[in-house]
């Protein structure tokens, strides 16, 4: 890998005179300043946002402005959970996405271990059949998977043809079902089972264990990582997700988080303090999970074949 | 011997049909149904409330003369002409600078990656913040050097500007480490006989990188259209589709035709129209790229 900054490179192989030193240190010194610069601008919406949290009401709308609050107050995060339902919407929000997680990778992985390791007829014609699927934009099934909830049959309130209820609407259902067996968790599955060997496969089978044994104690157990970054791709999917919630949803006792950020800033009078405190209390889980499982993430990243 | 292979092979396939059925049930549910009925639906004028009747092209014809939903259409290709190229730049810039092997890199990648991380919604909401007209940290900064910011999201000029700054800001991370993984598959020797041959960097850049780099681009000019056209969530929280309708898009415009007004037969012929002007931009990033082979 080429670790010089252009100029000196290739010239410095055999003596170094004080000049490539220079230039290698002008280089390294360049990269600080411009990957500082880069990362700061990148940081600072979190930043300011904390800051604004944590400021007295007052010092919020002060010019010029101010760095540091005169004292740190947790009163717009008490808001934030006393004036919105703020613990209702992070509970329910959390049920969707868990529920998600691990739908997506049961359903995900059992169905990527079968394309990947067991031989049938329909093997590629079906699985190359999903992955043009991924293609469709969401906003094309939108309304359709809004009918098709609502028609359900026998599910809330329905007959047996899907009319007379509200079917699958306004519950957890419509939105966990609809993504509980994503295209992309089966295909990120069955590529993680490719590179796994066959052999341990014929080897159990001769011992006369079963295929979901093979699965589920064998195989499994190896795609440690790939689940790990399944989990934070499904979790971040399930907990950001917006207006699929909003559609289905219409209980306000059923709101998500991403929803309820919205009542802060419904109102003309926008209330910063309390909205800053929100916006940063929904990103909290995402950044926990990504920091506890950042080594397998990148290891997925590199992996998942995304690099094409 | 030949008959219990026969046997076993049997039982494997039954199996795996068991192991891809939940999927293939899901799949047909709330994909394939979907999508022949959005199709079927735009033909009707479905209102949830009254019955649904057959009424051929009519929501088609009403849609040519619609001119907010064609104004709604202008304002996502502007959007994706200026976000979709700005997109590919800096991230592939930031993954050339990020590939560098020197201490703290991985901090560095951390924080460019962050962003990537928050929802569209809490991004925007702390946007919303950041663009304060008189309060905001940007026009604060941009104060420090005698500028007198504009109110962001209220001016019609600045509104969309703004929409592209921030849904840059939150998707130039995940682009980078797509980047990077692209750029650490390009051989080394590569670059290493370009060396010998006396190859200026710039001169590698465009005849090594980023021709190598090609699938990469290709794929991430493709989720980026993809998500360009379909903007919403961003635009709906920092602008609520305002000033003056130069932030409405269309995806907004049939979450409100189909579920505030509740005209889906209507809002589906427009997701339809959207659908297929997706497919022409993909195509033409496709023979703009000249993928001959596909990406998954």
């Amino acid at each position: 890998m080429d670790t010089t900054i252009e100029p000196n490179a290739g010239t410095g192989r055999l003596s170094k005179p004080p000049g490539v030193v220079f230039g290698k240190v002008a280089a390294a010194a360049l990269f600080y300043i411009v990957a500082i610069l880069i990362a700061a601008a990148m940081f600072l919406p979190f930043f300011w946002s904390l800051i604004t949290s944590f400021k007295p009401s007052d010092e919020i709308f002060s010019v010029p402005l101010r760095w540091l609050p005169s004292h740190f107050t947790l009163e717009h995060y008490i808001k934030a959970f006393t004036t919105v339902s703020f613990g209702l919407y992070f509970k329910n929000s959390v049920i969707l996405a868990v529920a998600g997680v691990i739908a997506n990778l049961f359903f995900g992985s059992l169905a990527g271990y079968a394309f990947a390791k067991l031989s049938f007829r329909g093997n590629m014609p079906i699985f190359r059949t999903l992955l043009a699927a991924m293609m469709i934009p969401g906003i094309v099934t939108m309304i359709p998977s809004f009918y098709v909830l609502r028609h359900f049959p026998l599910l809330g309130g329905n007959d047996l043809f899907g009319s007379g209820g509200m079917g699958l609407l306004n519950s957890f259902w419509g939105i966990i079902l609809p993504g509980a067996s994503g295209t992309f968790a089966v295909f990120f599955m069955r590529q993680f089972f490719l590179t796994l060997p066959s052999d341990m496969m014929e080897v159990a089978r001769i011992e006369g264990c079963g295929e979901f044994r093979i699965f589920w104690n064998i195989y499994l157990p190896l795609t440690k990582p790939a689940l790990a970054t399944l989990s934070i791709f499904t979790f971040q999917a399930g907990w950001n997700s917006f207006l699929w919630p909003m559609i289905v949803l219409n209980d306000p006792d059923k709101a998500t988080i991403q929803m309820g950020l919205q009542a802060f800033s419904y109102n003309n009078q926008t209330d910063y303090g309390p909205m800053m405190a929100g916006a940063l209390i929904a990103i909290l889980p995402i950044l926990v999970l990504f920091l506890l499982l950042q080594k397998y993430f990148v290891q997925g990243i590199a992996f998942s074949g995304i690099k094409g | 011997m030949l008959a219990s292979i026969g046997k076993l092979n049997r039982h494997q396939e039954k199996m795996a049909y068991v192991f891809i059925t939940p999927t293939l049930l899901l799949f047909a549910i709330f994909t394939v149904i979907p999508v022949v009925m959005a199709l079927y639906l735009s033909f009707t004028n479905y209102d949830v409330l009254s019955r649904m009747d057959w009424v051929a092209l009519d929501n088609y014809k009403r849609l040519f003369k619609d001119s907010l939903y064609w104004t709604t259409f202008k304002n996502v290709i502007f959007y994706s002409i200026i976000f979709v190229p700005l997109n590919i730049l800096f991230s592939l810039g930031l993954a050339m600078l990020m590939n560098f092997k020197r201490f703290g890199i991985r901090l560095f990648r951390t924080l460019n990656y962050l962003p990537t991380l928050t929802s569209a919604v809490a991004a925007a909401t702390v946007w919303i913040w950041l663009l304060h007209p008189e309060f905001g940290l940007v026009n604060n900064i941009l104060g420090w050097f005698g500028i007198t910011g504009p109110a962001w999201l209220a001016q019609t000029e600045t509104a969309m500007p703004s929409i592209i700054m921030v849904t840059l800001w939150q998707s130039i991370g995940s682009n980078m480490v797509i980047y990077i993984a692209g750029l650490q598959g390009v051989p080394d020797y590569l670059y290493e006989s370009a060396k010998l041959d006396g190859a200026s960097a710039f001169a590698r850049f465009r005849y090594i990188t980023w021709p190598q780099l090609r699938p990469t681009t290709f794929l991430i000019s493709t989720m980026a259209i993809i998500g360009a056209l379909q903007l919403f969530d961003q635009a709906f929280v920092l602008t609520q589709g305002g000033p003056g309708n130069v932030t409405k898009t269309p995806v907004y415009l049939i979450y409100q035709q189909g579920f505030k007004q509740l005209q889906m037969g209507y809002a589906s012929a427009q997701a339809f129209v959207l659908a297929i002007a997706i497919l022409i931009f993909s195509l033409i990033n496709m023979r703009i790229n000249k993928a001959e082979e596909p990406v998954v």
